[in-house]
């Protein structure tokens, strides 16, 4: 027979029994379903957890420390170590040549600095940390009390929750409040002409040390912004968390003396240039991650990211969608069984039809498609139905998780997602498994012998 | 004028289905020719092996031992897929119990042999509506079996038969399920039919009368074997 033919009397042949049809397509339908909402769960976590996490700028990001810093324990006492060349200095220079390299967004310092504050007349210690303008579109502040700041160079200061906490309970109140910061300004001395002229010089001469520095205790009013859960990046690259944090180009300009000037002037640093305890270089995207840390290090500097941390994080949510996938199949399994039992019904009911179809000159060929094509289509209209319905759970879900999130006064997330691999996918599978379904079926119809077919009442 | 290749050539046909451990011989060593053109009557009681000899000519049924060759054909060395097709082709077939598809309407019934030899879809109009036309039925395409008295659904049911055009019709009790005066009329047409197409019938009844009426030749089966070899009246 000819598809359109076949395909006609298959169609004609599922409406004459529809609701048991109808009943048997509906549970390949919720099979679907179960498998759609289980892996649009799995896609939708996974969505959720890349996209916070390229927000939080650890996987776009490369972080930049001089090479010494990078020598730990496992390095062997000082005097094993390979004289290598003199580190690098990484001071306003080299920011400025890494910021010329292709793929860079931007590069910033990280400014750190333990101090403290005075807020209602009584005294804080804290730790302050410069905050790049990029951070504004991380996902750290998507959800925070008061605002960001107004400009990069603005006197203005967002506190951590917690520490927020500690200068009021009611944080809240704190939005819009002045506050005065206390820190140690660095000022640095003459410079020593020798080392600056000359930079193989010898370290452990004395007379070739920088002048050092002096420290000069400083004062300055901030204005709070803002109240906000977390630092971006926290933990990660700097020396402590974050707990007052004040726009970057700020922070740069209090010259504060930071823990690395301190080791600066220990380990006789040759330059008299200030120098940062380590830079973040913002790539363009994950991909140009990998050669752009291969680079830096060819340059002398110390670099590091966190790609492996992701791909990892890759390898997790693929057994996790593996294992919701194996659950959600359960359904459908069942849902097979619903297709076999109804096209053996059917052909116990079709039994004389299949017969007449014989005589007239019908191949087993023919009736085995037949059955087959009947299975694909309540497949093809069980796989439809079955993602829209698996749509709608995961939009069920995604609300129940919302409302649960808003009254804990959390931002509100999409954990679920249907993108076009699965619902196509879905629809697929659907129409295979049905297709498997009617093998058995198919092959007992076309086997029936035609004169105890034209017999049977 | 003696036909040198008869239309349909029974040699030693034997056909033995096992229940249990009996053997039932239900077409026992039955030799027979049916010249081209010519109109067989297949008397005999119930289980004397008719109409498994009519299954047996018809393709639906293949035999334990001999050949049935039908114009040239013999069907023992064909496949299943062959054989489809000679019932496609060769044969017609029309049944006591009409055996039309009760929710197809006529048209769609008739259609329906088309349909399987994959005949072009703009050929099929034409073809049905002769065929129906050829039975009288041409009125009645949009109805449905029900909706026919049972004269007019084996009329129906001749037409399905005859709609591919084939060579050998084959009826199994056509009048079984008709009245006497319907049973008339199916007979009549079918010797119309074989007298204008020049086809070659075989039919089973068990109504002598009838029999002697219409049908060139008459051969009696009792208990599978063949009690005369329907010789040319």
């Amino acid at each position: 027979m000819k598809p359109r033919d076949l395909s006609d009397l298959a169609f004609r042949n599922l409406r004459e029994a529809i609701l048991r049809n109808s009943l048997t397509t509906l549970g390949v339908a919720v099979g679907v379903a179960s498998l759609v909402a289980m892996l649009s769960l799995g896609v939708g976590l996974q969505q959720l957890a890349s996209k916070r996490l390229s927000q939080s700028g650890l996987f776009d990001s490369v972080f930049v420390t001089p090479k010494t810093n990078l020598r730990g324990p496992g390095s062997g006492p000082p005097a094993t170590r390979v004289p290598t060349a003199v580190a690098r200095p990484l001071d306003e220079d080299a920011r400025a040549e890494i910021a010329r390299l292709p793929n860079v967004i931007e590069v910033y310092p990280q400014i750190r600095f333990f101090t403290e504050v005075r807020y209602d007349g009584k005294p804080f210690a804290t730790m302050v940390a410069g905050m790049p303008e990029s951070a504004k579109s991380s996902g750290s502040f998507d959800g925070m009390q008061g605002a960001f700041f107004s400009s990069a160079s603005a006197n203005e200061a967002i506190l951590q929750s917690e520490f927020a906490k500690e200068l009021n309970p009611q944080t809240s109140s704190l939005v819009g409040k002045e506050l005065v910061l206390r820190y140690a300004e660095r000022q640095a001395l003459a410079p020593n002409p020798k080392s600056s002229a000359s930079n193989n010089s010898d370290s452990t001469n004395p007379e070739s040390l920088p002048g050092g520095f002096s420290v000069v205790p400083k004062e300055m009013s901030l204005r709070i912004v803002g109240v906000v859960e977390t630092e971006p990046a926290a933990g990660f690259g700097g020396y402590g968390n974050g707990r007052l944090l004040i726009p970057l180009q700020v922070a740069m300009t209090l010259r504060a003396a930071q823990v690395n000037d301190l080791r600066d002037i220990v380990r006789g640093a040759t330059s008299s240039k200030p120098t940062f305890a380590s830079l973040t270089v913002r790539a363009k995207g994950p991909s140009s991650v990998e050669a752009l840390e291969a680079t830096i290090k060819n340059m002398g500097f110390g670099a590091f990211s966190l790609l492996d941390a992701s791909k990892s994080l890759r390898i997790f949510f693929s057994v996790f969608d593996l294992l919701l996938g194996i659950f959600g199949s359960l359904a459908l399994a069942v849902a097979t069984l619903g297709i076999i039992n109804t096209l053996v019904m059917a052909i116990l009911e079709r039994r004389r039809e299949i017969g007449i179809l014989k005589a007239l000159g019908a191949a087993d060929r023919d009736v085995k498609q037949l059955f087959f094509v009947e299975a694909g289509v309540m497949g093809l209209f069980g796989g439809f139905l079955g993602v829209g319905l698996g749509w709608l759970i995961g939009r069920a879900l995604t609300f129940g998780t919302n409302v649960y999130l808003h009254r804990q006064s959390l931002p509100g997330v999409d954990i679920s997602s249907v993108p076009w691999w699965l619902f196509l996918g879905a629809v697929s599978f659907s129409i295979l498994v049905s297709l498997a379904a009617g093998l058995y079926p198919a092959s007992r119809a076309a086997r029936l012998d035609p004169v105890a077919a034209l017999r049977y009442e | 004028m003696p036909d040198s290749q008869p239309a349909i050539r029974v040699e030693h046909v034997s056909r033995h289905y096992t229940m249990g451990s009996a053997v039932i011989h239900a077409v026992n060593d039955v030799s027979l020719d049916l010249p081209a053109g010519e109109f067989l009557a297949l008397l005999g009681s119930s289980g004397s092996g008719k109409s498994t000899l009519l299954n047996l000519i018809a393709g639906l049924d293949r035999p334990t031992s001999g050949a049935v060759n039908a114009l040239g054909q013999d069907l023992s060395k064909m496949s299943s897929l062959e054989l489809a097709r000679y019932r496609r082709q060769t044969v017609g077939m029309v049944f006591q119990s009409f055996n039309l598809l009760p929710r197809m309407t006529l048209e769609e019934n008739v259609e329906l042999p088309l349909r399987l030899a994959e005949v072009d879809r703009t050929d099929r109009p034409a073809r049905v509506r002769e065929a129906l036309e050829r039975v009288g039925l041409a009125q009645r395409v949009g109805h449905r079996p029900s909706e026919l008295s049972g004269g007019e659904q084996q009329r129906a049911a001749v037409a399905r038969a005859l709609v591919n055009r084939p060579k050998i019709l084959l009826a199994d009790e056509p009048t079984g399920n008709l009245d006497s005066a319907t049973g008339e009329s199916i007979l009549t047409l079918l010797r119309d039919i074989q007298k204008n197409l020049g086809m070659t019938i075989v039919m089973v009844t068990h109504e002598r009368p009838l029999a002697d009426r219409f049908a060139d030749r008459l051969a009696v089966m009792a208990d599978g074997k063949l009690l005369s070899n329907g010789a040319a009246r």
